[in-house]
């Protein structure tokens, strides 16, 4: 922007240097000193001048072919991502199917957002201990209400059995997280244009038609976004597991972050080992980032294409008479 | 599909019961447990013991005795969350909205290139740089102090997006040229007309931020070693140890405790909050 000879160009470095420091130094600067100490034989409390290993990817080929913990860890994520990410995206769009549609009307839909949107905004570590307060063995208040409706006899031992536990954690992510996609996706149906709802009307479609041949499909990125989103989260996901029974019984709910977590932090200090997980988990997430962004430029490059071709016709048609066409 | 009016309205009826009996289960599933856990909080541990109940009991004060009795210090960890989520919310939100706005509001040779660079990094996790972090810090002898914990607040990419779709709508730069012509620095143009159009943006994203910061276990937990420099969740932790082992009656206070001011803030905020998920998911 040159206005009266002053170049204000230069205040768009400026206004953006605070940020770019900051990325450099507590963000860019780790990563790279992360992925560093992934190839060198850094062990123990005292920091030591780095070395690298003869073989620099032998960490990361111990992880991968050698460590059964980490492998397990790895799988558990997916594992506890999956269970929990089908049903909750499952139920989100069946919400938003119901508070969407017209015909049924549905009254309180504010309240209803705020009550089920609520756990998300509770500390996810107070969340993991109340639940692992809540199934307590003998006595605990879930134990109490199976008794009081009579489904059991004796009490369950749900924090001693792999398949309730990690059915646990992957509840507690679901009704952490499906409120969050519920409100999001029906933003998302908020934003489409009205006039598909009328025609679909106009034509006769039934709720059902609507709901798969319509909303579903302008919904795509807002889904791709919710779900690209949810992987990088159950990627990294940690409070939830780890104050629920510390990756417990059996390691079955340790997630790669919490692998990460005990080898540096919890009194073994083998941070190349650490740093050789977390350059792993970073390349998942890398992949994962670069196919959001994908999705966004895309659609940039696309409405600018649109505006352009718009911009051209009409200079066009200004040329040629003032016929203009809408397609 | 429906052969007359009459069952299609009969049809009508029953979905929306159904519906409405599924919402109603959905937020009771949501009430539930925090309200036992407030119940329970009141309750001694003998009576947690032999039963559930709906019902606060008369044991409050008793339990809040043996829970402040050990290592819980909410009040520690309740001021230590809110000087690290207090400051960080204010960094977030001042670069963040001053990145936006020079993005939005020049035209500089890089712009493309720093927005491009901002959309690849949103999604990096902060637990793959966490070990080189941690080294970082331990050279600089910054373990056991809150600035890594709020410096970093600085750059907040996923902010900074959200600010500049915010400004690319509301923005119109008459105003940025009305104000040269008055003579206004831009700095001064950004703090004193700019920001004060942003509230609303910086409002949400400051709720945001805040609980974001609040509720961060796992940079704390790596950080510090120091119990007075613990912040809430990490005295929440406290809560799963031995030394709580029997005593449910205090576990569930320290949890009450711990998530009660959530509480209180969620249902001040709660218009604002939903309104800005739906915001956040849409990206517009």
């Amino acid at each position: 922007m040159r206005r009266k000879g002053v170049n204000y160009s230069k205040f768009g470095y400026i206004f953006t240097l605070p940020f770019v420091l900051a990325f450099l130094i507590f963000s860019l600067y780790p990563i790279l000193y992360t992925a560093a100490i992934g190839f060198t034989d850094m062990q123990g409390l005292i920091p030591k001048p780095i070395h690298i290993l003869d073989d620099p990817f032998k960490n990361f080929k111990d992880l991968l072919f050698d460590n059964v913990s980490f492998r397990k860890s790895l799988l558990n994520t997916g594992l506890l991502w999956i269970v929990n990410f089908v049903p909750q995206i499952l139920l989100a769009l069946l919400l938003t199917a119901w508070f969407t549609n017209k015909r049924l009307n549905i009254k309180g839909q504010g309240a209803f957002k705020v009550l089920l949107y609520m756990p998300n905004i509770i500390t996810a570590s107070t969340i993991a201990i109340l639940f692992g307060t809540l199934f307590a063995y003998p006595m605990g208040p879930i134990n109490s209400l199976i008794q009081l409706l009579g489904w059991s006899d004796a009490p369950i031992n749900f924090l001693q059995d792999k398949t309730t536990a990690r059915g646990i954690v992957a509840f507690i992510q679901f009704w952490m997280w499906y409120g969050n996609t519920m409100i999001i996706l029906i933003a998302g149906v908020m934003g489409i244009n009205p006039a598909l709802f009328e025609s679909a009307a106009i034509d006769g479609a039934s709720g059902f038609q609507t709901f798969f041949r319509i909303t579903l499909p302008s919904l795509r990125t807002i889904l791709l976004f919710t779900l690209i989103t949810s992987m990088i989260g159950g990627l990294t996901m940690f409070d939830i597991p780890q104050l629920f029974l510390l990756g417990g019984p059996d390691e079955s709910t340790m997630t790669t972050s919490m692998f990460i977590y005990g080898q540096a932090f919890k009194g073994s200090y083998l941070y190349n080992r650490a740093a050789a997980a977390s350059m792993i988990m970073f390349v998942i997430a890398g992949i994962l980032s670069a196919v959001v962004f994908y999705l966004m430029r895309d659609r940039d490059a696309e409405r600018l294409k649109k505006a352009e071709k718009k911009l051209r016709k009409s200079a066009r048609s200004n040329k040629e008479g003032g016929m203009t066409h809408h397609g | 599909m429906d052969n007359s009016p009459k069952s299609g309205a009969v049809n009508l009826k029953i979905s929306r019961t159904i519906i409405y009996i599924v919402c109603i289960l959905l937020a009771l599933l949501s009430i539930l447990p925090f309200w036992i856990m407030f119940v329970n909080a009141t309750r001694s541990t003998a009576e947690i013991q032999s039963g559930l109940s709906l019902l606060p009991s008369s044991h409050f004060m008793s339990n809040l005795q043996v829970l402040l009795e050990k290592s819980f210090d909410p009040i520690r960890g309740f001021l230590n969350s809110f000087i690290i989520s207090g400051s960080a919310t204010i960094l977030t939100v001042y670069f963040s909205s001053l990145a936006a706005y020079g993005l939005v509001t020049y035209d500089w040779k890089l712009r493309k290139p720093f927005f491009t660079f901002i959309l690849c990094v949103m999604l990096i996790p902060s637990q793959a740089s966490a070990i080189g972090f941690y080294q970082f810090m331990y050279k600089l002898h910054w373990t056991n102090n809150f600035l890594p914990l709020i410096l970093p607040a600085i750059a907040a990419p996923a902010v900074v997006f959200f600010m500049r779709q915010y400004l690319l709508a509301t923005l119109s730069i008459e105003i940025v040229e009305a104000a040269r012509v008055d003579g206004s620095g831009e700095f001064k143009t950004f703090n004193r007309i700019i920001l004060p159009l942003m509230i609303p943006a910086v409002a949400t994203q400051a709720i945001f931020a805040f609980v974001a910061n609040w509720n961060n276990l796992f940079m704390p937990l790596i950080l510090l070693t120091q119990k007075e420099k613990y912040t809430m969740p990490i005295m929440v932790s406290l809560l799963r140890g031995d030394i709580y082992k029997t005593e449910f009656g205090s576990i569930y206070m320290g949890l009450a405790l711990t998530a009660l001011p959530l509480f209180v803030v969620y249902f001040l905020l709660s218009r604002y909050i939903i309104a800005g998920v739906a915001l956040g998911g849409v990206k517009e």
